[in-house]
């Protein structure tokens, strides 16, 4: 009896139908909560505590990293990782208080195409300069 | 024992009347063991026959008696006088429309609640004996049979404050209670139900439904153990 439905428990496991959206975001916010605790402290370490420290950042510094001639391209694959994962656990944390916090159908509509389009415009635009960055100092 | 002084601050509102609730201050004698309903009572029989809020049995069972005192949300019958101060603040319960002074329209709550389909589900022919189940198995579930449907979780819940059509803990405790029975055969449909975007997904694990909760149900647990049960059937 009780093997029996622990059997029949296994095979109706399968699945179930409805909104996969809201499970894989909330899956994302956990897994990306988890990345980001890591490499946010990495860049917190490096950017503020490590040489030349807070005070001594400039323009150069950064560029310095970027056109590295050995690590250049981990830095900027560093960095964009950084940009993708902090910008959308970032803005699907604004969709959840639009979703929250406007009742009105049409006003949140509104104000999650707008926080769309600025999450898109902004997070292609860092990439692409993540990308094509070149000056040499 | 000991009497002393204490007043409580009820929230009163009658619809007949009043436009808005306003506070009224009732100073009364009790024994630090008395409970805020003995109170209450007190104020109703001998003071203010006006005063109107829902009890039945008075043991922490039922569930009628929920309200927010103190700024919580409690049974009145499971809180003394000695745990709570010289002045004590009674509300209804929030999010939910109020009748008349401490009674709300539970009618939204018993909505969600039926929406969850509540009740075993097995298609399978009826056993001649019972359906058999392991201690395992039921202890699987063993905290959320707990609930009595006062709505204390629910009506402390931010998410459900702010949208009504929030499903609410309490709906999905009482999901929870099927989901992992292994005698039923419908957690299918209850994940997709509460897979809407007013399901599982409106909880941000705020954690007032556990504080809340006069049954000591780990609520919010439960409702993260909905949400991984949907993530795992889907990995």
């Amino acid at each position: 009896m009780i093997g029996e439905s622990i059997v029949r428990q296994a095979a109706a496991r399968k699945s179930y139908r409805g909104n996969l959206f809201e499970l894989y975001a909330w899956f994302f916010m956990r897994v990306s909560g988890v990345i980001l605790g890591i490499i946010v402290l990495a860049h917190l370490m490096y950017q503020h505590f490590g040489t030349p420290g807070v005070a001594g950042i400039k323009w150069d510094t950064i560029v310095g990293r970027w056109t590295d001639p050995q690590m250049g391209t981990a830095w900027r694959i560093f960095d964009l990782i950084l940009l993708i994962f902090a910008f959308t656990h970032g803005s699907n944390g604004v969709r959840y208080v639009l979703e929250d916090y406007v009742p009105d159908r049409a006003w949140r509509t509104l104000l999650k195409t707008l926080l769309f389009l600025v999450y898109l415009i902004l997070l292609l635009a860092g990439s692409y300069i993540i990308f094509s960055f070149k000056t040499a100092i | 024992m000991e009497k002393s002084k204490v007043t409580l601050k009820i929230k009163r509102f009658n619809p007949e009347v009043d436009k808005t609730p306003h506070w009224e201050n009732y100073a009364i004698e009790v024994e630090p063991t008395d409970r805020i309903l003995d109170g209450l009572n007190y104020i109703k029989w001998y003071q203010d026959g006006t005063l109107s809020f829902r009890r039945s049995c008075a043991h922490g069972i039922c569930g009628s008696d929920a309200m927010r005192i103190n700024g919580r949300n409690r049974l009145a019958c499971k809180v003394l006088f000695k745990e709570m101060g010289a002045t004590i603040s009674v509300e209804p319960i929030a999010g939910l429309p109020v009748l008349k002074d401490l009674i709300v329209d539970m009618e939204l709550f018993m909505e969600h609640y039926r929406a969850v389909l509540p009740y075993l589900i097995n298609d399978d022919p009826p056993p001649p004996t019972e359906r058999y189940q392991s201690p395992a198995d039921r202890a699987r579930f063993d905290d959320t049979t707990k609930c009595i449907l006062c709505a204390c979780c629910t009506t402390s819940c931010p998410s459900f404050w702010a949208k009504e059509d929030y499903l609410g803990p309490a709906a999905i405790v009482q999901a929870h209670r099927f989901i992992f029975d292994s005698r039923d055969q419908a957690a299918d449909k209850r994940l997709e139900i509460l897979s809407d975007s007013d399901g599982v997904w409106r909880c941000r694990t705020i954690f007032n439904c556990t504080d809340a909760c006069p049954r000591n149900i780990e609520v919010t647990r439960a409702i993260g153990e909905v949400k991984q049960e949907m993530l795992f059937r889907k990995m």
